[in-house]
């Protein structure tokens, strides 16, 4: 019986969240997956015989331990493994580290900077500030400003609430913070170049705009929002690789009694009536049911799953204008041994956290002006980990997994890509590390290079934008994906979204799919399955 | 000491003239302190040998608000906007594009642009509308709001919901924050058109068509175009202003250069001038920019250290060089019809053009191929030139304030680098040339006084504008000094030739007297 109360398109870590939450109220869910392997851009995938790749998201900070409590996520074997220091190597033979444990952290600062060491805990307790606040918004769904129903007025009075708990000068404060470059803000506080650059590296991730571009400052907190162990700022990473997470995920929803389909690739939303009536796969099969939620990113969704003429012709152009340009890349890479770093001391921890190339704001500015040009950045900026020094289920005993994100990569240079293209793009990444790892080519085994291309073409996610929508505040809140359809419901009924284009976007974060999962309950008359968001300790 | 003022004014720019108008109108004695020999600041004329005279820096606004017209009588004083001008996008190979209020004209325009472009226009107009309250009052606070200000948000709010309608308002706020590249890139096609509109739209900013936030910037320049046409402002504007101050009943001294403002137990008590004459007076108000008026005039250690902080962490370095042309006979540019001629004029050929002249000013570097914004003011007035000549008012982006290699030699290199760019346009134009004379920001800090050559008196950033212009805590014209207020471009609603900032400023003023 191909009957469902639900189906859900993509099993991406979002879909499947969604997913769980709806089977957890006793609904019957089918999740519908094109590839023959589950996690969307959440997987562990084994490219090389021996080791395996996170090969598009490679860390979690950002998944809400709401939706691991509730899921009871552990008992389906997921494990974080914190991330604990990140660094940044300089031109001139030195490094700087940024630590976990605060006394040396601060000394590490004091050697770059005293002025900078003290000026970071006045830092820290700004952005500190600004993470609470944001982060009570991640698990509600944002009100519609042009709605006049007492449900979005009471939404929008919480809103005010919160922020009239703000005093004045905070609340300049944070408007400041939103709409201010991330290269600006810093230099509010630090000084120093390489300060400077390490920490607003973070903002430019998987965004078509530079540390000078205003916007920018507000992603700092989706760095510092994570929360491994309860630590707020602190990354991690799951045991076997971000499989682990859709496989822990999965494994919650079948415990439900939910039903998985790979190598199903749904090609129309079926409505009528001004009603979703189900799907239909690649296949001719149609599958029907009374609600369909879609994975995938905005654009995509509206453009390729509905007839045209089922979607109001607005809306088709606000799909067509959604910003989600794809602006990065990645290598995997296999390694022989773990590769030497001269300018690090021996036995250092850093070779454990983020690393990182670009020590100068001028750098990550110049990277940006190539991508604006359609090519790929000569001198990009790198963030490089090695996560098989702390989870041995990566590589083989004694060989190590590389994993390196890339800012910035263009979506198309000039011409469109080519294999050739893209080596070229890899083998600039792959001469960037050896600058600082003299043994580093010797060791290389296997490396795998994606572009925006690849990003498409496997995971699906329209011209490889990792976020399904890039993270500007034109594209926030009440405004993602599009006014109007910020709250998780499609143009017909029935039909509903899940994705990182929606609220509260991208990252490894699972609150989309919680929250759309909450607004489907609510439709349907259902019990609330999904999590309040943890009140502030 | 001499007689007692109610209020000194520092600066006759054209906002401190408006505020002095006002404040004479409401009974207050008022005095102008100028240093410059003539009124109007950046506006205000400029003369090169030879008889060869200039609108100042600025060579192209919108008319006055309407209101402040009519409250000052202006008009009755000499004020006339001038002959209504359009805009024209050059093309290097002479077919050139023109737009303006009625519509897009010239060679091979796409039929798409030419339909996409008045409803365009229209609806980024209806944008700026519907934005008045905000720009025409006080900024309002977001705390212990104030009724003014609560009524202020009201009437946005009415604006934004009912008079804009759902889907605009939708519309308005996915722009609000975006940049003019994407806007454009949506909406048209012809890269002449993009590329001036970007240019306009960020004329005097450090920003580029893909720096988010520049929707707003064009919606801020947006507001003048609801006063009237673009036009070249006649040499008398300035003028007109003073006198309509005077008439009013407050003084202007020229060569009058204020060193500082002089404040006691954390009031201001008037102001010193460079002579060493001391001016008392019960409220002084700076049009001179804030940072310069705090950290100059005021001196930091008179301000709370986090006050001061956020002083210091004001952005705002001019980006635009002025370059001043006396021509001896009329130039020609190839392909542009004679009447035409007195448009404003962009070298902005497309968005990727503007985006490549910015990002050399990133990096302390003189663009290789700069955006141009070209004014030939004697068209309309024969009396700025000789008989037969002319004169010609560029403005150069992007030429950063702080240049790597800062050396006489590199900017004489620049400024014939920016003459043989004209001369593809202009052929033969360089061969006209009587005398020139080039700004670069330093200049223009040196000669006006705007810190860091700004044009706007600092960025019309977001995070710089509203009630966080030019810092919080100032925002709403009132300073922590008592009695000292700020009314220039600094302020809300920002640069621009409107004459707003002045005006909220002087209510400002005369509604905290009256409580």
């Amino acid at each position: 019986m191909n009957q469902y109360d639900a189906v859900v398109i993509g099993a991406g870590h979002n879909g499947l969240t969604n997913a769980a939450f709806l089977a957890r109220a006793g609904l019957r869910v089918l999740v519908a997956e094109r590839n023959p392997y589950i996690g969307g851009a959440t997987v562990s995938r084994e490219l090389h015989k021996g080791w395996k790749y996170s090969n598009c998201s490679y860390v979690c900070s950002l998944f809400r331990p709401e939706i691991y409590n509730a899921l009871d996520l552990g008992r389906h074997g997921l494990k974080v493994i914190p991330l604990v220091s990140s660094m940044t190597f300089k031109q001139n033979g030195d490094y700087f580290g940024s630590y976990s444990n605060p006394n040396v952290r601060r000394r590490e600062l004091m050697r770059h900077s005293h002025r900078d060491a003290d000026a970071a805990i006045r830092f820290d307790a700004d952005v500190l500030r600004w993470c609470k606040l944001i982060r009570s918004f991640l698990l509600r769904t944002p009100p519609d400003p042009g709605s006049l129903r007492p449900r979005d007025a009471f939404e929008f009075a919480w809103l005010l609430k919160k922020f009239h708990e703000l005093s004045e000068a905070h609340l300049y404060e944070f408007i400041r913070f939103f709409t201010m470059a991330i290269a600006e803000y810093l230099e509010n506080y630090f000084e120093n170049e390489t300060i400077l650059a390490h920490y607003s590296g973070g903002s430019i991730i998987g965004t078509g705009l530079g540390v000078y571009s205003p916007g920018t400052a507000y992603v700092l907190l989706h760095h510092a929002m994570g929360e491994v162990d309860g630590n707020i700022g602190a990354w991690g990473f799951a045991r076997g690789g971000m499989g682990a997470i859709s496989g822990a995920l999965a494994s919650a929803f079948r415990s439900y009694g939910g039903e998985i389909r790979t190598g199903a690739e749904v090609t129309r939303i079926l409505v009528s009536g001004k009603r979703a009536r189900g799907v239909v796969l690649s296949s001719g099969e149609a599958i029907t049911a009374r609600v369909v939620v879609s994975n995938l990113d905005a654009r995509r969704t509206y453009t390729k799953l509905f007839d045209e003429t089922d979607v109001p012709p607005l809306l088709l152009k606000r799909a067509r204008q959604f910003k989600i340009r794809g602006s990065s890349g990645k290598l995997n890479i296999a390694l022989d041994g773990l590769p030497s770093f001269p300018a690090l001391p021996e036995g250092s921890p850093l070779t454990r956290g983020h690393m990182h190339f670009t020590d100068t704001l001028m750098r990550l500015e110049k990277a940006y002006d190539d991508w604006k040009d359609d090519r790929w950045s000569e001198d990009p900026y790198c963030d490089m980990l090695i996560p098989s020094q702390y989870d041995p289920t990566l590589a083989p005993p004694g060989k190590h997994m590389m994993t390196v994100f890339v800012q910035y990569c263009p979506v198309e240079p000039e011409g469109g890509w080519t294999d050739e293209k893209r080596d070229r793009f890899g083998r600039v990444v792959l001469d960037q590390i050896a600058d600082y790892s003299p043994d580093f080519k010797s060791l290389l085994l296997h490396a795998e290079v994606r572009t925006p291309r690849e990003l498409e073409d496997e995971v699906g996610l329209t011209e490889g934008n990792i976020f399904q929508g890039e993270l500007t505040f034109d594209q926030l809140l009440f405004n993602r994906p599009f006014p109007g359809y910020a709250q998780y419901r499609g143009p017909v009924r029935g039909m509903y979204m899940c994705g990182s284009s929606t609220h509260p976007g991208g990252g490894v974060m699972g609150a989309p799919g919680t929250n759309a999962a909450r607004e489907i309950l609510h439709d349907l008359r259902k019990n609330d399955t999904t999590p309040e968001e943890f009140s502030d300790d | 000491m001499t007689e007692h003022l109610d209020a000194i004014v520092v600066g006759a720019g054209h906002n401190g003239l408006v505020c002095a108008a006002y404040l004479a109108r409401a009974g207050k004695k008022t005095l102008v302190l100028e240093s410059a020999p003539g009124p109007g600041g950046m506006a205000g004329t400029r003369s090169i040998r030879g008889g060869y005279h200039f609108p100042g820096l600025v060579h192209v606004a919108y008319p006055f608000a309407p209101g402040i017209r009519r409250e000052l009588e202006l008009d009755r004083h000499g004020y006339a906007p001038g002959a209504p001008i359009n805009t024209t996008s050059l093309a290097g190979n002479g077919r050139h594009l023109s737009f303006g209020n009625a519509g897009i004209s010239g060679q091979d325009v796409p039929r798409a642009d030419a339909d996409s472009y008045p409803p365009f226009r229209n609806r980024y107009l209806s944008f700026a509308r519907a934005m008045q309250p905000l720009f025409d009052s006080s900024p309002p606070r977001l705390k212990e709001t104030p009724f003014r200000d609560k009524w202020t948000l009201m009437r946005l709010g009415w604006n934004l919901r009912v008079k804009l309608g759902r889907d605009s308002m939708y519309e308005l706020l996915r722009v609000a924050g975006i940049n003019m590249h994407d806007v454009l890139s949506d909406t048209f096609v012809d890269d002449r058109l993009k590329g001036a509109i970007a240019a306009e739209a960020i004329l005097g900013s450090a920003m580029c068509p893909r720096t988010p936030g520049t929707v707003l910037t064009w919606l801020q320049w947006l507001q003048g175009a609801l006063n009237g046409p673009l036009s070249i402002p006649s040499s008398g504007s300035m003028q007109a202003l003073a006198s309509a101050a005077e008439a009013a009943g407050a003084t202007i001294r020229h060569r009058a250069a204020v060193r500082r403002i002089l404040v006691e137990a954390g009031r201001a008590t008037g102001a010193e001038l460079a002579s060493g004459e001391k001016l008392a007076a019960d409220l002084t108000v700076s049009g001179v920019d804030p940072r310069s008026t705090f950290t100059e005039l005021v001196g930091l250690p008179q301000l709370d250290a986090m006050f001061g902080n956020r002083v210091g962490q004001i952005r705002g370095s001019g980006v635009v060089a002025k370059l001043l042309l006396a021509l001896r006979d009329k130039p020609a540019f190839r392909g542009l019809p004679e009447p035409e001629l007195g448009n404003r004029l962009l070298v902005a050929p497309s968005l990727r053009y503007v985006e490549h002249a910015f990002n050399a000013s990133k990096y302390g570097e003189y663009p290789e191929q700069p955006v141009l914004d070209i004014a030939i003011p004697s068209l309309g007035d024969t009396d700025l030139a000789p008989a037969g000549h002319h004169v010609m008012s560029v403005n150069v982006a992007f030429v950063p304030y702080d240049l790597r290699e800062d050396s006489e030699a590199r900017k004489s290199a620049f400024t014939k680098r920016v003459i043989a760019l004209l001369d593809e346009y202009a052929p033969g134009i360089e061969s006209l040339i009587v005398e020139h004379q080039f700004l670069s920001p330093r200049d223009i800090e040196a000669d006006y006084g705007a810190m860091r050559g700004h044009w706007h008196h600092g960025e019309l950033s977001i995070h710089q504008s509203f009630m966080l212009r030019p810092l919080y805590g100032a925002a709403q014209y009132d300073t922590p000094i008592g009695g000292l207020f700020l009314c220039g471009s600094g302020s809300h609603p920002g640069g621009g030739l409107t004459g707003l900032p002045g005006r909220n400023a002087a209510r400002r003023i005369l509604e905290l007297g009256k409580t």
